[in-house]
């Protein structure tokens, strides 16, 4: 797994590239969190995750998601999953995640 | 393993870093059924569901091995995954979604929910002699 990450008219695009399973969950995490506390101090902070291509996930990386949105979102950060292939897709919708971070392409 | 045309069968380390593994071998068996890409999808959540619980809820991060079994018969895939761990206390609370002993840890609570709804059956049961075994089939659409 590997996360880039730059700002696009004024919103924080990160790109996530590879398997999201519990072996990359930590650095996910780790990442995320730094990325968000980054742009915290902005006006109407937005966070698009680009998971075109990450070519796995399972209900570890749907942990992972929760966890971001609960840890921050007395923050105000919005949060968006762009372009996710269709199995992870089949995933997020399943479990809901879309409800607190909804999908865009 | 009479009953399968075709069977392997591995133990492996209960490492994190093996899950990628175990799941492409077990998709890697399972191309001679030619499954569709989502087929393979599904059975590859399922197994890593099933190898997470083992490392980290049977054994909890501690030393370990895993024991997989994956079999073959009349276009249907047959996956056994067992560990020597801890154990659950409660398997119908455990399979409920949503449900996790594990909360603080950020924890989904969606693994059995994600292996039920990938594959055709799910069963899960506590061995006699300590652990979990996850014994799972799905057949395969010509």
């Amino acid at each position: 797994m590997e996360i880039k990450y730059q700002m696009k008219d004024n919103k924080m695009e990160a790109m996530l590239k590879g398997e999201f399973d519990e072996y990359t969950a930590e650095y996910v995490r780790l990442s995320l969190d730094t990325i968000i506390k980054d742009i915290s101090c902005i006006n109407n902070p937005q966070l698009i995750l680009d998971f075109s291509l990450v070519s796995f996930m399972d209900s570890t990386g749907i942990g992972v998601l929760l966890g971001r949105y609960n840890k921050f979102k007395k923050n105000n950060i919005e949060m968006f999953i762009k372009n996710p292939q269709n199995h992870v897709d089949r995933i997020l919708k399943m479990t809901g995640i879309y409800d607190i971070m909804p999908k865009i392409s | 393993m009479e009953e399968f045309e075709n069977y392997f069968k591995m133990t492996i380390d209960a490492k994190l870093i093996n899950e990628g593994f175990v799941r492409s071998m077990v998709a890697a068996f399972c191309v001679q059924l030619n499954p569709s890409v989502s087929e393979i999808s599904d059975i590859k959540t399922a197994v890593s569901e099933a190898v997470t619980n083992c490392i980290v809820h049977g054994y909890s991060g501690k030393k370990g091995c895993i024991d997989v079994l994956v079999g073959l018969r009349d276009s249907t895939i047959y996956i056994k995954i067992s560990d020597a761990g801890i154990g659950i206390d409660d398997i119908e609370k455990a399979r409920q979604p949503f449900f996790t002993t594990k909360a603080k840890e950020e924890r989904s609570g969606m693994g059995f929910t994600l292996m039920e709804s990938f594959m055709d059956t799910l069963k899960v049961y506590n061995n006699q002699n300590g652990g979990v075994t996850v014994e799972m089939s799905k057949e395969i659409k010509v």
